[in-house]
């Protein structure tokens, strides 16, 4: 009963948050006076997905939650790395024009990748680490500057050694040996989930383990929550930003390789950019817990690859999720709050009862 | 401390839920505000209208979409005249930004599934997606505008429209220097890649053509992030920084972002242009914008999918890569406005020598 309960109030917070968002995306849907009612809206949003799109969720969901355990890892200690998006844009080039290069052969080169794309992700983020440890630089300020400096830089880098054909440019393309494309669920043409999509779930356990069974876990969090306590207890800060910064960045770096390897083959216009910025959403709707952001991940990229569909079956733009993903990460933050406030009141309560009860036994 | 990270999330989340919001609002109006309305009005679309039964049309559009009163505008024109002439219905879908390839690709099959039987990816970001996704419906056509085959297995079932924007930037280039009294002109790019150089490199070497001593300021908005097309507040402060230097014509290319740019040369003051791009874009400027915008370069997007659907509608689709030039009126400038009345005969005059050969234009800066 206590386990369930338990359980039940950990499911009150997100649930709470989802129906707001649900509720002010259908204000807003019935506000805009389109002809579409949000009712449609909802029956295509939650309509079972078709295959592909199925298989899309799933990819989806592998890159957005190693982008909001990356995003985690910074704000369980109190540092914002606003600077995923940077970290990973720079880290995926990088990695690409490696693995593109082909200088080792198929499965060590993958490998090889790996490591290149989360060193360099280590190392972007690292020099924020180094800014606010050495200077006192708030990481906000810093990472957001990188995120534009890795931008220029890969656009600039790109353009330079990339191969250019029609109006686009290109990393040298992966050669077949090292591709990992995955495993085919349905139809060849509805697309494979990426094998590389498996790191999500690894880096998810190293990250549950990481927190809860280490030292270093303990350290982390101890910081989060108090700094000044920290140090008091022995704790050393300013190694700690920096370690959790370069692992954060590590994380970052990995985020596009399962799309690399499995579908993209290059680094182009098949990039995708803005993970950075999913990510951190995701990790303050799963309030930066290992299963909590799997809830929030899987959210996010259900309702961008049904958004799609809109436009051909209803007269609203697929913009609208971006309102629902919004108000939900807003409204989560203000249900776990109110939850907590109810929980404790209840608790009282139980306490109270519990102390009265006996008391009017011995008067009987 | 605790508290301050919850506060500091509360406020980064609504910074990110605003200025999402923000992105979408500049979409509406400036579709909402141009004064020329019916094109870009969103309830005169044939698409929701259209109910013959010649050829089903998708149009995948690309970010900016519907109402960026330039290229993805421009396509739409011309599915909506296939409409008409052919007794067609449309389709429509668009790109969002920071979008999954995957998503791309899944605009293009839900149309073909639908039923489409000549689909359009408008703009290069759709040459993978209907390379991977043409293969799976040989009975579709698919068209891409400024597409490029990205690998060494031809696809016989897509067509890829190529537009010589560096003939019609120069073209523009010399109405430019012809204007221009400060002797200093610019250029604003969207995003800084192959496409929008060579529209560069046409402007410069148009310029450069009347008057070497001219000085071309050149801005882009993105170095990579294609949202540069789609940024009418960064198009803004690009040309502002320009005209704020002394340049007095700055000439566009940036799809969306293009009203920014105009909205530059308004403040700029009387004396100072902007040049608009791919579509005329005096026809849908808002009254205070168009005595300052002195021509478009145009970019026949239109001629370009009406073809397409036309060779559709005849039973043997294009296919390969189509180029659209000077020769054959796929690219060019507009006059509306009257602007350059005194200098037109000039502009053909280099027009002529282009398509004759004389005079080689460049691709690349």
């Amino acid at each position: 009963m206590n386990t369930l309960k338990r359980i039940g109030f950990a499911l009150l917070a997100p649930v709470i948050a989802v129906l707001i968002a649900m509720l002010a995306t259908s204000i807003v849907i019935l506000a805009s006076g389109s002809d579409s009612s949000a009712g449609d809206f909802w029956s295509v949003i939650l309509a079972k997905p078709e295959n592909r799109i199925m298989v899309n969720i799933i990819n989806q969901t592998s890159m957005i939650y190693l982008s909001a355990v990356a995003a985690a890892i910074g704000f369980r200690m109190g540092l914002f790395n606003i600077g995923v998006e940077g970290q990973y844009t720079l880290a995926s080039y990088t990695a690409a024009t490696f693995a593109g290069a082909a200088l080792l052969p198929g499965a060590i080169n993958v490998f090889a990748s790996l490591v290149i794309a989360m060193a360099v992700g280590a190392i972007w983020a690292g020099i924020a680490g180094i800014l606010r440890t050495t200077r006192g630089v708030s990481e906000v300020i810093s990472t957001i500057m990188l995120n534009s400096i890795a931008a220029i830089l890969v656009g600039y880098l790109l353009d330079q050694y990339g191969e250019h054909g029609g109006n686009q440019v290109r990393t040298k393309a992966l050669h077949a040996s090292s591709q990992v494309p995955g495993w085919v669920p349905f139809e060849d043409r509805d697309g494979a989930i990426w094998t590389l999509g498996l790191l999500a779930v690894a880096v998810g356990i190293g990250f549950w383990v990481l927190l809860n069974k280490t030292r270093f876990g303990f350290d982390l969090r101890a910081t989060g929550l108090s700094q000044t306590a920290a140090v008091a207890s022995g704790i050393k800060v300013n190694r700690m930003v920096l370690v959790s910064m370069l692992l954060s960045g590590a994380v970052a770096g990995l985020i596009w390789m399962p799309a690399y390897f499995g579908s993209a083959y290059t680094y182009g216009t098949t990039f995708q950019a803005g993970l950075g910025f999913t990510g951190i959403a995701v990790a303050l709707l799963g309030r930066n817990q290992p299963v909590g952001m799997i809830f929030g991940a899987v959210l996010f990229a259900f309702l961008s690859a049904q958004s799609n569909s809109l436009v051909f079956q209803t007269d609203i733009s697929p913009s609208v999720v971006q309102i629902t993903q919004g108000v939900a990460v807003l409204a989560v933050v203000i249900a776990y709050e109110l939850v907590r406030r109810y929980r404790i009141r209840l608790e009282q309560r139980s306490v109270a009862r519990a102390r009265t009860a006996p008391a009017q036994e011995v008067a009987a | 401390m605790r508290r301050t990270t919850k506060f500091a999330a509360v406020v980064a989340a609504s910074l990110m839920a605003l200025t999402a919001c923000g992105s979408d609002s500049d979409g509406g109006s400036d579709g909402g505000s141009a004064s020329g309305g019916s094109s870009t009005d969103a309830s005169a679309d044939v698409c929701k209208t259209a109910d013959g039964s010649g050829p089903k049309i998708g149009l995948a559009y690309d970010v900016g979409g519907r109402g960026d009163q330039s290229f993805n505008d421009s396509a739409y024109a011309g599915v909506a005249k296939a409409v008409e002439d052919f007794d067609a219905t449309c389709l429509e879908g668009e790109a969002q930004d920071g979008e999954a390839e995957s998503a791309r690709e899944d605009r293009l099959r839900q149309m073909a599934d639908a039923g489409a039987t000549a689909v359009i990816g408008v703009g290069f970001a759709y040459s993978d997606a209907v390379n991977a996704v043409a293969p799976d419906y040989p009975d579709v056509a698919f068209g891409v505008v400024d597409g490029y085959d990205p690998d060494d297995k031809a696809n016989d079932n897509v067509a890829y429209f190529s537009f010589a924007a560096n003939e019609s930037s120069f073209l523009v280039g010399v109405a430019a220097a012809e204007t221009t009294k400060s002797k200093q002109v610019g250029f604003v790019g969207g995003v800084h890649n192959d496409l929008i150089k060579s529209f560069e490199a046409g402007y410069t070497a148009g310029v450069h053509a009347v008057d070497p001593s001219i000085k071309v300021d050149i801005a882009y908005i993105e170095e990579s992030d294609l949202s540069g097309f789609g940024d009418p507040a960064g198009g803004k402060t690009a040309a502002a920084g320009e005209f704020d230097k002394g340049a007095d014509v700055v000439y566009h290319a940036s799809g969306a972002s293009g009203s920014g740019v105009f909205d530059a040369a308004v403040e700029a003051g009387d004396g100072n242009w902007a040049i608009g791009v791919d579509s005329d874009q005096y026809l849908t400027a808002t009254a205070d914008q168009q005595p300052h915008i002195l021509t478009s370069a145009l970019k026949r997007v239109d001629v370009a999918s009406y073809d397409f659907i036309k060779s559709v509608n005849d039973g043997s689709p294009n296919t390969g890569y189509v180029t659209y030039d000077l020769k054959n009126d796929g690219v060019g400038y507009s006059t509306s406005g009257g602007f350059l009345d005194s200098i037109q005969s000039d502009i053909d005059g280099y027009a002529d020598k282009i398509k004759s050969g004389d005079i080689k234009v460049p691709t690349a800066p």
